[in-house]
């Protein structure tokens, strides 16, 4: 049990980690803008007039909430270039993989939201003859937005968490990195615990923010 | 055009099968486990001592806020060097999975604890009841009831996290998918059927789940 | 001059039938208060005019002009038909309906700005002087949530007058106020009614009613049960279920 912890060949090599760090920003923040996107733009699909449109959103939906997101990726890394003669990369796969699961889920965050205002709020805006996409943009999306805001934060949260699973198609990040260097310096535990620490200080205050940002939201609802 | 072939796949099915038992079994193992931690942990964070709130605490922060593969890689690769145990595959995804749910597990206990009105406890101690009896008799029956669609969210997450054991060589569904893969040289075929199997086993949970919501939402059992 | 006129309008929700068969006429500067039980469908009728429900059958004409065509499920009406409509006719809800992330002049000047296309100076002044019409004009930057009912209700009003509808319908404008709030909400309608605008009531307000209306209509038994002037309908009500439902609100004076 005396064991020695030594952070040493760590900190020497943090250049490594820093490429792994930008790595995973750069997957994340790519993940996010097309996870929120897609998933207002699928949450709006499941509204449509036209049955195909509100199907096919569904069915996306279903798909990606119902398989776990390492087998979408690996599905997308190798399978995909059998059917489409594309070339995908690491990045390519983890990306596909990562956005699409998290634009599932933010399709149901806005769902909800959007389900969550009072028919009221429409009914008044169709009465000053507002068009069903002003309505939805000028009077129901602000106030939806508003609702879900910490969901969607939670949901930003996963995502930074997801970015680690690229690492299993071999894209740089901080996991990726983090093994490289385990495997020179045989020190796991340090470079995991290193790991670990270094995802928690950068995620738990936005956790926190998003603990403020329900009590407040409760608040004002009351 | 690709010509879809899942014959050589299909002959080889008892590999996969292999490969979701053992999903299943971990998935169950680490449901089990965290059942218990859960309930502990939340017990725990309601405590009024504050040596137990506050590991408690911290146990599920960084449990909910760090990747579960960051956390499979800690029990796997760095828990060994300090602690002489044999590490197995099996028992680094327990160990991670059964923590990792139990700190989720424990925030929805809270939150479903936290949530019975107050009035409760006066009644149940209006009638000579102590806490810890009203707890086990009044409260948590009422509070699991009302967290029972999160707890089914939270367990179909498991499975789907299960996932990750593949990349410490546990034979799961998806490891198994890999190297039959390789072996077969057929990945558009098998990972699209472990797809399938994956997305119909969640759905049967998932509908099974808002099946039973609903058997106790006509009961009344879920309006309280 | 007709403003609007329905001709045959049916209502049936799953196979319950609301009304069925209603004709209305009703000419610029009618103020027709429309009563009747809870269930005898006024506010569907009120809805069915700005098509917030569809009729099942029937037609509706609004200023001399026909809206939209009998379809297989109702009424059918284009986006355009639908937004002329709603144009010509401002509705004032029982529970406001404001909108909670807008300030109070943000909540008149919006269909100013979407609708109408007015630039948004020009709609923010618009609905500066139709909240001094209801007297609100200090509240123009506050959110609703800052509002008592009754304000809320005023604003209300407000936005559906920045709009110069050529008819107003209120959906029981006062039934969701605390009974010291119903009076300043009564005296903004009781204003309008004498500036000769053109008004649909839905009201249990029966003093008011009488007051302030140049027709009644009694809706039971699945239509126009009655109607006339209010002398006619609330003082020598001729059918049994109108003196029925008089009788029941008898505390209120004429």
């Amino acid at each position: 049990m005396n064991y020695n912890w030594s952070f040493a060949p760590i900190f020497e090599n943090w250049q490594v980690l820093a490429i792994g760090a930008v790595g995973t920003l750069r997957l994340f923040v790519i993940c996010l803008v097309i996870g929120m996107g897609l998933g207002l733009v699928v949450a709006l699909g499941r509204r449509a007039e036209a049955r195909p449109l509100r199907w096919l959103s569904r069915a996306f939906v279903e798909v990606f909430r119902n398989t776990p997101v390492l087998v979408q990726i690996l599905w997308f890394y190798y399978a995909l270039p059998i059917l489409a003669p594309v070339e995908i990369g690491p990045f390519t796969a983890a990306i596909l993989g990562i956005s699409l699961n998290s634009a599932a889920y933010s399709a149901e965050i806005f769902r909800g939201g959007i389900q969550s205002i009072e028919p009221g709020q429409w009914e008044a805006a169709r009465a000053i003859a507002m068009t069903p996409a002003q309505v939805m943009r000028r009077v129901i999306l602000p106030q939806a937005v508003r609702r879900i805001v910490p969901a969607l934060t939670n949901r930003g949260v996963e995502i930074f968490k997801m970015s680690t699973l690229a690492s299993v198609v071999a894209y740089v990040e901080l996991l990726n990195q983090g093994k490289l260097i385990a495997s020179i310096y045989f020190n796991p535990l340090e470079v995991y615990t290193i790991i670990a620490a270094l995802f928690f200080l950068l995620l738990y205050p936005i956790v926190r923010l998003t603990y403020a940002l329900e009590r407040r939201l409760a608040r004002s609802d009351a | 055009m690709y010509e879809w072939d899942f014959g050589p796949v299909l002959a080889e099915s008892g590999v996969l099968l292999a490969g979701f038992r053992n999903t299943l079994e971990l998935t169950a193992t680490a449901l089990a486990g965290g059942l218990v931690v859960g309930l502990l942990l939340a017990l725990a964070r309601l405590s009024p001592r504050r040596r137990l709130r506050w590991p408690a605490g911290v146990v599920i922060e960084v449990f909910r806020t760090t990747p579960p593969l960051v956390q499979l890689f800690w029990f796997y690769f760095g828990l060994p060097i300090v602690v002489s145990v044999e590490m197995t595959p099996f028992l680094a995804a327990a160990l991670t999975f059964t923590i990792q749910s139990g700190a989720f597990f424990a925030e929805i206990l809270r939150a479903g604890i936290v949530s019975i009105e107050r009035g409760q406890w006066e009644a149940a101690s209006a009638i000579g009841m102590r806490p810890h009896q009203t707890m086990r008799r009044v409260i948590l029956p009422q509070a699991v009831k009302r967290m029972f669609p999160s707890m089914m969210e939270r367990s179909i997450e498991l499975m789907k996290t299960t996932t990750l054991v593949a990349t410490v060589s546990y034979a799961d569904l998806l490891f198994q998918a890999n190297e039959l893969a390789q072996k077969t040289f057929r990945p558009l075929e098998v990972f699209t059927l472990v797809a399938l199997v994956y997305f119909v086993a969640i759905t049967c949970l998932s509908g099974l789940g808002s099946l039973l919501e609903r058997r106790f939402a006509r009961s009344g059992e879920f309006a309280a | 001059m007709s403003v609007l006129k329905l001709v045959g309008i049916s209502k049936s929700f799953g196979g319950t039938r609301v009304f069925e068969n209603v004709d209305l006429d009703v000419e610029k500067g009618d103020r027709i208060a429309i009563l009747g039980a809870s269930g005898s469908g006024k506010s569907t009728l009120l809805r069915c005019i700005n098509l917030l429900e569809t009729p099942d059958a029937g037609s509706i004409e609004i200023g001399g002009t026909k809206v939209g065509s009998a379809g297989r499920s109702g009424l059918r009406i284009s986006e355009r038909d639908l937004q002329a409509l709603r144009l010509r006719a401002g509705m004032v809800f029982q529970q406001f309906n404001l909108f909670p992330h807008m300030t109070v002049a943000g909540n008149v000047a919006e269909g100013l700005s979407t609708v109408r296309r007015m630039s948004r100076p020009d709609a923010r002044t618009r609905a500066i002087m139709e909240l001094a019409r209801v007297g609100l004009a200090d509240k123009a930057d506050a959110y609703p949530a800052r509002l008592s009912g009754g304000q809320k209700q005023r604003v209300a009003i407000a936005r559906a007058l920045a709009m110069d509808p050529e008819i107003l319908l209120f959906d029981e404008p006062t039934s969701a106020l605390d009974p010291a709030l119903v009076g300043e909400v009564l005296g903004v309608i009781e204003q309008l009614a004498e500036e000769g605008r053109t008004m649909l009531l839905v009201t249990h307000e029966i003093g008011f009613a009488y007051h302030v209306a140049n027709r009644i209509l009694f809706l039971a038994e699945g239509g126009i049960y009655e109607s006339g002037t209010p002398d006619e309908v609330l003082k020598h009500p001729r059918r049994p279920l109108t003196q029925h439902f008089l009788k029941e609100h008898k505390r209120f004076q004429f």
